[in-house]
């Protein structure tokens, strides 16, 4: 029942789906023959099937979802072997896009979920394959980070810039000047 | 990703377009470096004026230059560098188109060819004994039309056709201690006369047969005073000599063949007169010129051998020879002093009162005394006699004088540098005149309207040519104030004159100079000699406001006990701010690593008696010398005696001087070469303002190496005894070259390795942690060239990451060389084809750019050469992991790539040293190289990958940029549109 506060100006709408049951809350009276009741109180039973179905449906896209980026990890991997283990642009690019996919991801864990979100459906199965998954992809991309050299991990990335020692002894001299 | 590809296919392109190249292109000689040319003090020098075209003066010099100048702008013409061990001894015109030089002792006579320079003949003359040498061309005798010229060298007196340079003749004269002083010929005579002292007393005439050689008469006369060899002859049979006390003039007289002496003592000439006596050498005819005391006395000669005191003048002054210039007459010229000014006068020889010429100019302070005087007359176009002098001042400037002006001046003492230091240039100051900038608008806007032409390719040729110039002449270069990019500098450069010169880095102009001894002369110190400069003052961080000043050091004579001279010049004014005679001689200048708080170096100077002393003399530097004080040392190398002394300071120098500036010193330890095996002949260390990025060398697969880096660090080359002359003096068996490396603190040895069969010389050259050395293998007939590389043991194993991230490792702990590091050490050896002068190696602000090692070759230029080349871990294969590393593949020899010439096309004539500066910008080097010649330019080692190339296409970004910009706002506005009609279906 949002509509009519985003646009401004708007005087007056009509809600052709309006099904509240109280009268009072309008000031326009009903039309004539029009009962204001449940329309789908007579078949309660097909509907609760029909929210089973959507239910289960919304827990086996969940799933889907939540194995997409396995795909993606593959996909991924092969583009990694593409790419060589030499410092180039492509290469950069690829490791940087293989980061950034799963944090963007993972940034979105809740929102890639929200359309099958309910109260029947158990969505953190799912999420937590999702993360998972992400969680991989990153460690793909951070291990192709290190085979690029570009991780820190060895001795000589901590001393290459290591100013040389202060020396206690100072001595000068030499030949005669002449 | 599309998007990807074709970002990544762009830069592919632009790099595969962007031709990266050490070399120069021909339009930007000149863009960054200069090139000077100069001759060196003059010594003689012989006009040629004949007939009308291109007027030149000939002239030998000190530095062995022969060149050719042009009178009228004093422009070089042609001029021949004789190297170091071919000094000029007389140079003379023949035939009136050949110069004829005498040089190496008497040896080698080489007519030029004086339009063109080009070498006509050479003769090789040969003597049994080494002699005084001269040379005399005779004019008036002439065998079919050639004139003989007479050289007296190495005890022989030759004839040699001028043509061709034949021998005609060959006459030994040299007997037991006989020397001859002079050579000539009489005019309108066959006979050539050749007078000398044989011992101190006996005086020998020889009267030789010009056709043949002939000895005609030989006369000897024994004067029992003894002679003090110096003499100036009067007429064609006449000398007047000094006898061996200085006070005796002794005429002799040699006509007919008999010898006759006369005795006159000076003070019957001269009144006061107490001083000693000594011979001006000038030429004259009928007088000679005395110097007693601080006067110049010209005796004359009358009839009947009487001598008489012409004419008395105050010292300092200079007389020329004289210059028979008509009918017989003959003049010379005197030079005096006056405030400001230089009095020239030219004189008949037989009028003294009747001047042919009397100017005053104006002289330059800074020129210091007249020194050598030459003149040669012209005539004028009223056909009067004019007179032009060429005079030699004493900072070695050569001038030439005519119609009371300076026609032209040369800087010639620039041919000879002795040290060199930089400075930086003032900061600059906010504020510009608002005149000069609307003065230079139009002309802004004109220039940059060519430059936008040249970019966009519509330039026409004669615009290309503005365009060149105004690069050249870019008013940017030249400023007088610091540069973002430090390339804007002063070079202060000694010459042997004792003047320093500031030189600008942009153009090599002169910004000031100052003759030092001006000054400094004294009672006590009459003629000081320069030998060093020190940067005194560098002034950055605090005391912004002083100006920077350097520290020049000299000695009261030339024993090396001489008490020392220091002056202090400031570099922004050219003005000395004081000088000192100090009472102790200096044998070694050691600059501390310390400043005091107006940023003042600390210096220690050390004695001959290795009593050190320290300067500045304030108490605030010996507080702050007592904090460091047991952790300073110093040693000698006493190269005579092949021994190498290290000595700690004590305290109290004498204990009867109360000096509290002066230290004794300890002896501590020295290290004495074996005298029968070993001689040192050359040492390196390491440049004191040298800055090391890092410790640590990374190496294939992410390992690293520490490198042992010490400030501390000596190199020594020794060789055999009998391999320390020429290359040839010994054979491979008996020759062999050893290399030390010692600790100068400790004196311990870290390395010695012996080069069997090797010859100096040895150049050697220090940075960072190792030392690259050049000398001759005697087997393999080749230079080598050697690369040692010292490496910390030590640290080796501070390899755990873990520790090393939190800091938990001893590698920036102090090190003391008393810890005895443990060291490892990898060499290398490669040929090398040149020889070589000099070494040096490219220096940076922060030492990240990788070196280049700048080699003064034989042929006086300027080779760059990477240190890759030079690295001991070079193998034949390297393995994928060094290849990425960038180690090049092993080969025998060094490669020499034509392009990477620092000079270019140009030569340092006579190349003696060459000193790199680093600029602020890290990947650029400046670099100076001096001999004869100067010449000066940037280099970066590893490509300007810290700044846009001066190629860099300015015009391609701006279109981008703006094209980019376009795209923008059309994307923008099609956007917006788009939005609306997508809003309003």
């Amino acid at each position: 029942m949002e509509k009519g506060k985003g646009v401004v100006g708007r005087r007056w709408a009509i809600d052709f789906t309006d099904n509240s049951t109280a009268p009072s809350s309008r000031d326009i009276p009903d039309p004539l023959g029009f009962t204001r009741a449940s329309p789908d109180q007579d078949d309660s039973t097909l509907s609760r099937q029909k929210k089973d179905a959507e239910a289960n449906w919304k827990s086996q896209k969940a799933w889907e979802v939540a194995q997409a980026p396995f795909k993606n990890l593959l996909m991924m991997g092969f583009m990694m072997w593409m790419a060589g283990s030499t410092v180039h642009l492509f290469s950069i690019g690829i490791t940087f896009s293989a980061l950034w996919q799963p944090i963007s991801a993972l940034q979105g864990v809740g929102k890639v979920f929200e359309p099958y979100k309910d109260k029947k459906v158990d969505t953190l199965g799912p999420k937590l394959l999702f993360i998972a998954l992400n969680l991989a992809g990153l460690a793909l991309g951070v291990w192709k980070l290190n085979t690029l050299g570009l991780l820190p991990t060895h001795a000589s990335d901590w001393v290459s810039s290591l100013s040389p020692a202060q020396e206690v002894e100072y001595s000068g001299g030499g030949l005669p000047i002449r | 990703m599309a998007m990807v590809i074709r970002v990544f296919l762009l830069l592919l392109f632009i790099f595969f377009y962007a031709k990266h190249s050490f070399a120069l292109y021909e339009d930007q000689v000149g863009l960054m470096d200069w090139h000077q040319q100069y001759i060196g003090k003059v010594k003689h020098a012989v006009f040629h004026t004949q007939k009308a075209g291109r007027k030149r003066v000939v002239v030998s010099t000190e530095e062995n230059v022969i060149a050719s100048l042009d009178l009228r702008r004093g422009a070089i013409f042609w001029r021949h560098i004789l190297g170091g061990n071919d000094i000029v001894d007389e140079i003379d015109i023949a035939l009136g188109k050949y110069v004829i030089s005498l040089s190496s002792e008497g040896s080698l006579l080489r007519a030029w060819n004086l339009p063109d320079g080009q070498m006509v003949w050479e003769s090789f003359l040969q003597g049994p004994t080494p002699s005084k040498s001269l040379l005399f061309i005779s004019t008036n005798f002439k065998v079919d039309k050639d004139n003989i010229i007479l050289v007296f060298g190495k005890g022989c007196l030759h004839a040699v056709s001028s043509v061709d340079g034949e021998i005609l003749w060959r006459k030994e004269l040299a007997t037991e201690s006989l020397e001859i002083q002079q050579v000539f010929q009489p005019l309108d005579s066959d006979i050539i006369y050749a007078i000398g002292f044989v011992g101190s007393s006996q005086f020998d005439t020889y009267q030789i047969d010009a056709k043949n050689g002939e000895l005609l008469k030989h006369r000897s006369a024994v004067f029992p005073g003894g002679f003090s060899r110096e003499f100036a002859s009067v007429s064609s049979d006449m000398l007047l000599a000094l006898d061996a006390t200085r006070s005796i003039l002794v005429s002799i007289n040699f006509r007919d063949g008999e010898t006759r002496f006369h005795q006159t003592y000076i003070s019957d000439l001269v009144e006061d007169s107490f001083g000693t006596a000594t011979i001006f050498p000038s030429k004259l005819t009928g007088k000679i010129a005395i110097k007693i005391n601080s006067y110049i006395v010209f005796i004359g000669v009358t009839g009947d051998n009487k001598l008489e005191v012409v004419e008395k003048i105050d010292y300092p002054a200079a007389i020329s020879d004289a210059l028979p210039f008509s009918e017989g007459r003959q003049a010379f010229a005197l030079v005096q002093h006056g405030e400001n000014k230089i009095h020239l006068m030219v004189k008949l020889d037989n009028d003294w009162r009747s001047n042919l010429l009397d100017e005053s100019i104006e002289m330059d302070h800074q020129r210091g005394l007249v020194q050598k005087v030459f003149i040669n007359c012209y005539i004028r176009t009223d056909r009067s006699y004019g007179f032009r002098a060429l005079i030699v001042m004493e900072d070695h400037s050569l001038l030439l004088l005519q119609q009371g002006e300076i026609v032209w001046s040369r800087e010639d003492g620039l041919a000879s540098v002795i040290d060199m230091t930089t400075s930086e240039l003032p900061v600059e100051k906010d504020g510009v005149s608002v005149a000069k900038v609307e003065h230079s608008l139009f002309e802004w806007l004109k220039g940059h309207m060519l430059k936008l032409k040249g970019t966009l390719m519509l330039a026409s040729p004669e615009d290309i040519v503005i365009i060149q110039g105004m690069r050249l002449k870019s008013s940017e270069k030249s400023k007088m104030t610091r540069d973002h990019n430090g390339f804007r500098k002063l070079l202060i450069v000694l010459t042997r004159a004792g003047k320093l010169f500031a030189l600008h880095t942009g153009d090599g102009r002169v910004v000031w100079s100052f003759l030092l001894p001006s000054l400094c002369r004294s009672e006590t110190c009459e003629y000081p000699t320069w030998l060093s400069i020190y940067q005194w003052q560098v002034p950055h961080h605090h005391a912004m406001d002083e100006n920077p000043s350097v520290l020049v050091v000299g000695r009261c004579g030339l024993s090396s006990d001489a008490p020392g001279v220091l002056s202090f010049v400031d570099i922004y004014t050219g003005k000395e701010l004081k000088s000192m005679n100090i009472a102790h001689s200096i044998a070694q200048v050691i600059p501390l690593p310390f400043t005091d708080s107006t940023e003042q170096r600390l210096h220690l100077l050390v004695d001959a008696d290795k009593h050190a002393y320290l300067y500045p003399r304030t108490p605030e530097a010996i507080n702050m010398f007592q904090r460091q004080f047991p952790n300073v040392y110093w040693f000698s190398i006493e190269a005579e005696n092949d021994i190498i002394r290290g000595h700690a300071l004590q305290r109290n120098c004498m204990p009867e001087v109360e000096d509290e500036y002066c230290f004794n010193t300890r002896f501590l330890w020295s290290i004495i070469f074996p005298s029968e095996s070993e001689k040192i002949i050359s040492t390196a260390t390491r440049k004191l303002n040298e800055v090391v990025h890092t410790q640590a060398k990374v190496i294939a697969d992410q390992d690293a190496m520490y490198k042992y880096i010490s400030k501390n660090l000596l190199f020594v080359a020794t060789v055999a005894p009998k391999a320390a002359g020429e290359i040839g003096s010994a054979t491979p068996e008996e020759s062999w070259l050893v290399v030390y490396l010692i600790d100068t603190v400790t004196g311990r040895v870290m390395h010695r390795v012996t080069h069997l069969g090797s010859h100096g010389p040895v150049h050697a050259v220090f940075s960072e942690n190792w030392v690259v050395y050049h000398y001759f293998n005697l087997r393999a007939h080749r230079y080598e060239m050697s690369v040692i590389e010292i490496y910390d043991q030590s640290r080796a194993d501070n390899k755990d990451v873990l520790k090393l991230v939190l800091g938990k490792h001893n590698l920036s702990a102090p090190i003391s060389s008393y810890s005895r590091p443990e060291v490892t050490v990898k060499s290398q050896t490669y040929f090398f084809t040149h020889s070589v002068k000099t070494m040096a190696v490219t220096s940076t602000a922060k030492g990240i750019t990788s070196k280049q090692l700048l080699i003064g070759t034989i042929g006086d230029q300027v080779l760059a050469l990477d240190k890759r080349f030079l690295d001991p871990r070079r193998s034949i294969n390297p393995t994928q992991s060094e290849k990425e590393e960038g180690i090049i593949p092993l080969t025998d020899s060094l490669p020499i790539i034509p392009q990477s010439y620092v000079t270019h096309s140009l030569q340092v004539e006579g190349l003696r040293g060459i000193v790199t500066i680093p600029a602020k910008l890290e990947s650029t080097t400046l670099v100076f190289a001096y001999g004869v010649d100067l010449f000066f330019t940037r280099i970066a080692p590893s490509r300007t990958y810290d700044s846009l190339t001066e190629d860099f296409s300015y015009a391609l970004l701006l279109i981008t940029i703006v094209a980019l910009i376009g795209a923008i706002f059309v994307t923008w506005v099609l956007s917006v549109r788009k939005e609306l009609s997508e809003k309003w279906r």
